[in-house]
């Protein structure tokens, strides 16, 4: 027996001899090496190819082009910029032209997309129709097509400056953009910027002030009219107060050009409402979703409660579908940026025209300014996804 | 009521012993009237609702019937069919797209070799046919037949080839809805099973294959398209030994075609994470290896559930086609806008019509696609109803 039993137990140490392309572990080693050395391979020869090859083109490489005098203009620009500027400083320009399109992009298409999510849902049919017609038109045609219809076939078939058409205002209106009254602010406009900041503040400090007394007593707080008291009326005060210190100055119609005022261009116009109104539609699809993924009884337990259809979807349907809407909305978020390098197909200077269109042409550096202008977006999509992680983290659901 | 052994009915003279008729609905509930007032003015807002949206409708609407079909120009051999007349500018210019659509569908080929592209669409229709329709006899050949055959046939069919007398025809004439085609079918055959790999890839317990799939997956689906495109179009040539020129149409082709791979990598990814673990378990105790496992077992269940985000990446993979114009390939949405801006159809509605024309026709290929989308979806879920 005990012999019998040390040699079982001495079986059972020693596993059975295989070969080694038929152990899993050895076999993976060896897969993952060979993977390896391929893929390194690959590296090594693209680079030792493209050394060669643009040595053979007289192309320089390194980032020194940076601090060259770049010597030509970019049309929109929100930090100062001049043909004798860097290459460096198109860039930056190039980079928050793409933001500001980016920020002002996902603010109106949030909206718009939650009007029209709710829409498709709605139990009115002839609302509920025209917002399905509406998606299904823009999620299948291409955002190209719809940038350069807004931008040829909308825009630039306005009147021409000569023919402007006059806005109230002060604003004119033609194929060369909208011109605004530019605004100068004074000294004393600080105090106006102060006030919209404490009103900011003071709004935050009073909504953490009436959850707390609303948790203990059930009170509830107009939280509506202090909030547009605080962020609107206190600043419009002040504004009063200091003696009005902004000055406009009006745009001038002239024979051949518009003199003076805030031109917003066409491009950035056509930029704007292209991709607002495609991922909108995009963004409705994910709200439809999010909703009709709450439960029905989720809604019948609040009527049953007595909540009206009004603080039902407010206190009941919108924060459990938010569980479902945010991270689809992320990547549509994401989306909308990316799409908006397709402005170089309109001419829009965003980072994508501005750098990998003119200044890649002019220095030939292929391979620094795709790498940089890659780096940028990267940079934009990891850490918008860290970000959302976080949050949908903390937002989750916390089971028992 | 307690206690009384003979029923209601028969002690009480006043309770009827019948069930009383049942009257109809009121008028307004039922019909046509009870439909709208159950769906379009069921409350004071609904009403408002439905009215102001039944005034933008009719304020759109007329606008785009008459522009498209009532007040359109259907045909004309130039320009002065569509100009002003009397300081009236007519609807859409038809004409134009009439006179212009053997460009839009095959940009410079030659006019004589034109019915290779004729047999080129045939032989895809009859493809797309045997794959999508349920019922079709011998599906399992109709697989090769698009994913082997279709591809070998076309290149030789399109580009030329000596043996079968078929004269040369350069990739710099392709041009126009072919060429969108092209790239759009060569994408879906060459995304999905790159897409497996790298999915399998990702989900991989080996380390270095993981790393590698997630760190492509990431950095393509971190960046916009036009960047991987002009990345294909600039860098490729400079990555490659130096007697190796890559065709331009090609370099855009590996650019789509490795873009919309990392993106089904993220959907099939999606269908194998849904399947319970209990299947590879079962798998595994089966005795089945890796690739026999994922070949017999997973992948048919995995894609299977997947079929719908499938086709919608298919869709966001033929909207991206568009994009190849900034890389200056020549596809349908490039020939309508160098169509639309040839002096010979310059009138004030040239470029709309283009453009709405390009637009029905993006519309047919997606919207069918999502159609089908839809139709999978219900045949799907049919199955796993209890």
């Amino acid at each position: 027996m005990a012999v019998q039993d040390a040699s079982a137990t001495r079986l059972a140490d020693k596993p059975p001899k295989v070969a080694f392309w038929n152990d899993p572990v050895k076999r993976g080693y060896l897969f993952q090496a060979i993977l390896f050395l391929v893929v390194a391979f690959l590296i090594y020869e693209a680079a030792a190819n493209a050394i060669e090859n643009m040595r053979k083109q007289n192309i320089a490489s390194g980032f020194g082009f940076w601090n060259v005098t770049a010597g030509f203009d970019i049309g929109q620009r929100l930090i100062e910029y001049s043909n004798t500027s860097t290459y460096g400083r198109a860039f930056w320009v190039g980079l928050l032209n793409t933001l500001l399109v980016a920020s002002i992009g996902i603010v109106l298409a949030t909206f718009l997309g939650f009007v029209i999510g709710i829409a498709r849902l709605s139990r009115n049919w002839l609302v509920q129709k025209i917002a399905t017609v509406y998606v299904e038109l823009i999620r299948n045609t291409p955002l190209l097509l719809q940038l350069l219809f807004w931008y040829n076939a909308v825009l630039k078939a306005l009147p021409e400056v000569r023919n402007s058409a006059a806005l109230p205002g002060g604003s004119f209106l033609n194929n060369r953009g909208l011109f605004m009254p530019d605004p100068t602010f004074g000294e004393n406009f600080r105090f106006v910027v102060l006030a919209f900041v404490l009103g900011v503040i003071g709004c935050f400090i009073y909504g953490r002030w009436a959850k707390k007394r609303q948790d203990e007593t059930g009170a509830q707080a107009h939280y509506l009219p202090v909030a547009i008291g605080l962020i609107l009326l206190l600043p419009l005060l002040v504004y009063f107060l200091a003696g009005q210190p902004m000055t406009l100055t009006y745009p001038n119609l002239g024979r051949f050009n518009i003199q003076g005022g805030l031109q917003i261009f066409p491009e950035f116009v056509a930029l704007v409402v292209g991709l607002v109104i495609y991922t909108a539609a995009f963004i409705a699809e994910v709200v439809r979703a999010g909703i009709q993924a709450v439960s029905r009884g989720q809604t019948e337990a609040s009527y049953a409660l007595g909540l009206k259809p009004g603080p039902t979807l407010d206190l009941v349907v919108i924060p459990q579908a938010m569980r479902v809407i945010i991270p689809p909305l992320t990547s549509q978020y994401l989306n909308l940026t990316k799409n908006s390098s397709l402005a170089v197909a309109i001419g829009y200077p965003d980072l994508v025209q501005v750098f990998t269109g003119t200044v890649l042409n002019q220095t030939g550096q292929a391979v620094e300014v795709i790498a940089i202008t890659m780096l940028v977006y990267l940079t934009i999509s990891l850490s918008t996804s860290l970000l959302m992680n976080w949050y949908n983290s903390r937002k989750a659901l916390v089971e028992r | 009521m307690s206690g009384t052994a003979t029923s209601p009915a028969q002690s009480v003279a006043f309770v009827r012993a019948t069930p009383a008729q049942v009257l109809p609905p009121p008028a307004s509930m039922v019909g046509v009237v009870g439909w709208m007032r159950q769906n379009l003015f069921s409350s004071p807002a609904n009403t408002v609702l439905t009215l102001a949206m039944a005034l933008l409708t009719l304020w759109v609407l007329p606008g785009f019937i008459s522009f498209l079909i009532t007040d359109a120009v259907w045909s004309g051999a130039d320009r002065e069919a569509c100009i002003a007349r009397n300081g009236v500018v007519p609807g859409a210019c038809w004409a134009f797209v009439r006179d212009r659509l053997n460009f839009f569908i095959y940009g410079f080929y030659p006019i004589d070799q034109r019915w290779r592209v004729d047999l080129f669409f045939l032989l895809g229709a009859i493809g797309v046919a045997w794959m999508l329709w349920q019922k079709a006899p011998r599906r399992d050949i109709g697989f090769y037949y698009f994913v082997l055959v279709l591809p070998i046939v076309s290149f030789f069919l399109l580009s030329g080839s000596s043996i079968l007398g078929l004269a040369p025809v350069d990739t710099a004439r392709w041009g126009g809805l072919m060429v969108t085609l092209v790239v759009a079918g060569v994408g879906i055959v060459a995304s999905l099973p790159l897409g497996i790999l790298l999915a399998l890839g990702r989900r991989s317990k080996l380390p270095v294959v993981k790393f590698f799939s997630v760190l492509f997956i990431e950095f393509v689906r971190g960046v916009p398209l036009i960047t991987v495109l002009f990345m294909a179009n600039t860098m490729l040539p400079l990555f490659l030994p130096d007697d190796i020129t890559v065709d331009k149409l090609l370099r855009a082709l590996v650019g789509i075609g490795l873009f919309a791979s990392a993106y089904m990598a993220e959907v099939v990814r999606a269908g194998l994470q849904a399947l319970p673990k209990g299947q590879y378990e079962g798998a595994m105790a089966m005795g089945l290896g890796y690739w026999q496992m994922m070949r017999l077992i997973i992948l048919p269940q995995a894609l299977k559930i997947t079929i719908p985000n499938i086709v919608n990446t298919y869709i966001g993979l033929f909207k991206d086609t568009s994009l190849l114009l900034i890389v200056g390939i020549f596809d349908f949405l490039k020939a309508i806008e160098t169509a639309r801006v040839d002096p010979q159809w310059a009138a004030p509605t040239t470029s709309a019509t283009g453009y709405a024309f390009a637009a029905i026709v993006y519309f047919i290929f997606c919207y069918g696609m999502a159609v089908y989308a839809r139709s999978m979806e219900r045949r799907l879920s049919v199955g796993d109803k209890r």
